[in-house]
């Protein structure tokens, strides 16, 4: 009986040492690995490959253990992931979520457990981090809004566009994608005559564009994955030929990479987002690179799409502070969540700081859709703004004066 | 047509008055003050015109999955994976020949084939059990969905149509009279033109099939009474085959249209078997000419709420459906029995 004893009391010490003195670290990976948002989880996932094997998968001399966690964008498939990562396998880091509304759940989730620290994947609703924000929830990306920055402007100086009629998707992120868009084209002096706000998920929109308005310099367009090809598609087939201008999804990867004559459309589309394929930046240019040469062609994109580069940039964000602070997570993650707030980031796509509530400040780009030499359909940069903010250059009173983003946000009619 | 007249003078009349409304709408120029009430003409045509279109689109997946229910009462929740590998296929083959027509057959004698697959080597194992079946079809699609995800990845696929059939074609109504008194005509896809023209030939081929030949009237013995339909000697397992092959194939062509004017990629599946559920609960279960009526229905449901009212438009299909259920809960055209 004794010796029972003794050999549980060893037992339990051994195992409460090892846990005290654990020289591995565990991050919880969350994408959008089902569901529509598939392959935008996948290329995020790749980005954060490839962060972990520059790192050689160890941190603050420590292993790095990954476990996965599967969402498919909606916001329960997302706390059904995290807590299965936070309470059941106990992780220290979640690196994740892709998807807006995944977000806002991951936010308010982080305020009842704040003994993990969450940094944001590639998520953009503003309210993340921009209503009630959690004191342990990091965002190294822009939100919707920014990645709008400079878009507005560059249409109505350099365009000439007068007047735009938008199209776009009625959600949170299609409103603030949009709102960052508006609140450039309306102070530089456009007029958006009409809103046409479509059910995410619409796939036939015949009826959409023939009430679209002739009258108008060009058409902005909010749209994501299959339903901005099915739009273009049938805007094709209607015999469109009015200017476009591209909200962020609606040029990115997945559209550009789409198989068929749609995508043909954008060619020469001014669009805005973090990043831009072209930029000369060796860094940037070394990214893709490294990009392209992790991963098989078929099993990639041609090259890396925002959702690659958020992912890479959360996890170098993480594994830098790691390093930073030798991996000693012990004081509650104090020393790490500090490294965390105050880190300027070296992103492929330029230098990322965080401001007082954990959002990212960093560069934006604009840029046009052009064809490739091997026909790919890539994106041209016309310019890059840099230390764009949430609040877009405003005051913070002035910024939430205008309201959370909605459908009529942003008025110049 | 008399009859149904003096039975229901009252409702005849409101049929008579909506339909005279319908063609003064289509052919007529707009008063100014119409156009002030609900919006410019062109949209309204548009609108109608679409409506039919994606209803021809709806007829045919859900006409073949309506058949296969009427005869053989297996509600076959694969029907949308069918409708997907149609439209892969369609793109595979289209993208190789060059022939947009090529497509269509390749297509229909694939997904023809994979049915009677499933019919001899599954469903002919659970005859009557409606559980199982459900189950069955269910676990099926899933693995159909994950084994195209593997094979065509995540990507969204757009058939070519050639180039014939690209672009809008000018058709002699009128939209509006500008103040010059130039008139203005509607402009329309081709592609929707035609591919509503060969939905209707579609569908009065099924017809004639199913009420003019002897293979039609012993699938229509065999919806109304199966038992005693084998009971004469007709061997009902190929009369079954034949159908589900069928039903099938025509999921596989409609996934070449829907990749043509649409697109394809993962979720189009549950999109489609959700619409054919609808269409067919709305037009009655195991009734052709009810999945025309509901398909057409549904289409123009989505279609003007895509104008009129974008935010309620999801809502309205379903709206649709249940009254359907609360009121005529046998669909509006019920089938023989």
């Amino acid at each position: 009986m004794k010796r029972l004893l003794m050999t549980t009391v060893a037992a339990g010490a051994v195992f409460a040492a090892t846990a005290a003195f654990a020289d591995s670290i565990k991050i919880g990976f969350m994408a959008t690995l089902e569901g529509t948002y598939t392959v935008l989880g996948e290329d995020g996932q790749r980005g954060f490959e490839i962060a972990m094997r520059e790192a050689g998968r160890k941190a603050g001399g420590k292993d790095i253990e990954v476990i996965v966690g599967a969402t498919d964008a909606s916001p329960e498939s997302a706390l059904r992931a995290v807590r299965k990562l936070v309470e059941q396998d106990k992780v220290d880091i979640i690196v994740g979520p892709l998807s807006g509304s995944e977000g806002i759940a991951l936010r308010d989730y982080a305020k009842t457990q704040p003994q993990v620290t969450i940094v944001n994947g590639i998520s953009g609703a503003q309210e993340t981090t921009f209503v009630d924000p959690a004191p342990n929830f990091f965002r190294f990306n822009m939100d919707g809004a920014q990645w709008g920055a400079g878009l507005g402007e560059h249409v109505f100086n350099t365009k000439g566009w007068k007047t735009v009629a938008a199209v776009a998707e009625d959600y949170s992120f299609g409103y603030t994608n949009f709102l960052g868009f508006a609140l450039g084209y309306c102070n530089a002096g456009g007029k958006i005559t009409e809103r046409l706000w479509v059910p995410l998920g619409t796939k036939d929109f015949a009826s959409i564009i023939a009430s679209l308005p002739d009258d108008v310099d060009a058409l902005y367009l909010g749209l994501g994955g299959g339903d901005a090809v099915n739009f273009l598609n049938q805007y094709q087939q209607a015999g469109g030929d009015a200017a476009l201008i591209g909200g962020t999804i609606m040029v990115d990867g997945t559209v550009l990479s789409s198989k068929g004559n749609a995508k043909k459309a954008l060619i020469g589309t001014p669009s805005s987002g973090p990043q831009a394929d072209t930029w000369d930046n060796a860094k940037w240019q070394g990214f893709i690179k490294s990009y392209q040469d992790a991963f098989p062609p078929e099993k990639r994109f041609p090259s890396p799409s925002l959702l690659a580069t958020g992912y890479y940039n959360a996890a170098n964000a993480a594994l830098t502070c790691l390093n930073e602070t030798g991996g000693d997570l012990s004081d509650g993650h104090k020393k790490f969540r500090g490294c965390l707030a105050n880190l300027e980031l070296d992103a492929p796509n330029g230098k990322i700081t965080l401001d007082g509530n954990r959002q990212a400040i960093g560069s934006n780009f604009v840029f046009e859709v052009f064809e490739q030499d091997d026909g790919n359909l890539g994106t041209k940069m016309v310019t890059k703004i840099d230390n764009v903010n949430q609040t877009l250059g405003l005051d913070e009173a002035k910024f939430r004066e205008l309201g959370l983003p909605s459908r009529d946000i942003v008025q110049c009619n | 047509m008399t009859a149904f007249i003096e039975r229901r003078p009252f409702w005849s009349f409101i049929i008579l008055v909506a339909a005279a409304l319908l063609v003064w709408a289509i052919f007529a120029p707009w008063p100014s003050g119409l156009t002030g009430l609900i919006g410019k003409k062109k949209v309204f045509l548009s609108a109608l015109f679409n409506g039919v279109t994606l209803g021809a689109l709806y007829f045919l997946v859900a006409s073949g999955f309506t058949l296969i229910f009427g005869l053989m009462k297996n509600v076959n929740l694969a029907h949308g994976s069918l409708y997907m590998l149609g439209g892969y296929i369609g793109y595979e083959v289209a993208d190789f020949t060059g022939w947009w027509i090529l497509s269509f057959i390749a297509a229909f004698v694939v997904v023809g084939a994979l049915g009677i697959i499933l019919q001899y080597v599954v469903f002919r194992r659970m005859e009557g059990e409606d559980l199982k079946q459900t189950l069955v079809t269910i676990g099926i699609s899933i693995v159909l969905a994950d084994l195209m995800l593997w094979v065509w990845g995540g990507d969204f696929y757009q058939i070519l149509a050639p180039d014939w059939l690209s672009g809008p074609i000018t058709l002699p109504l009128v939209t509006a009279v500008k103040s010059s008194g130039q008139v203005v005509f509607l402009k329309y896809p081709i592609v929707r033109i035609v591919i509503l023209i060969a939905s209707i030939a579609i569908g009065i081929l099924m017809w004639l099939a199913l009420n003019k030949t002897r293979i039609g009237m012993l699938i229509r013995a065999g919806v109304d009474d199966r038992e005693i339909l084998s009971a004469t000697g007709v061997r009902i397992q190929r009369v079954f085959m034949l159908v589900f092959a069928f039903g099938a194939g025509l999921a596989g062509v409609a996934g070449v249209v829907g990749g043509t004017f649409q697109s394809i990629a993962p979720g189009e599946d549950t999109r489609f078997l959700l619409a054919s559920l609808v269409v067919v609960i709305v037009g009655g279960m195991g009734s052709i000419p009810g999945a025309a009526l509901g398909a057409v229905v549904i289409g123009m449901a989505e279609q003007f709420g895509s104008v009129y009212f974008p935010t309620y438009s999801v809502v309205l299909t379903f709206l649709i459906m249940v009254l359907v259920l609360a009121f005529r809960p046998q669909g509006l055209i019920a089938s023989g029995r």
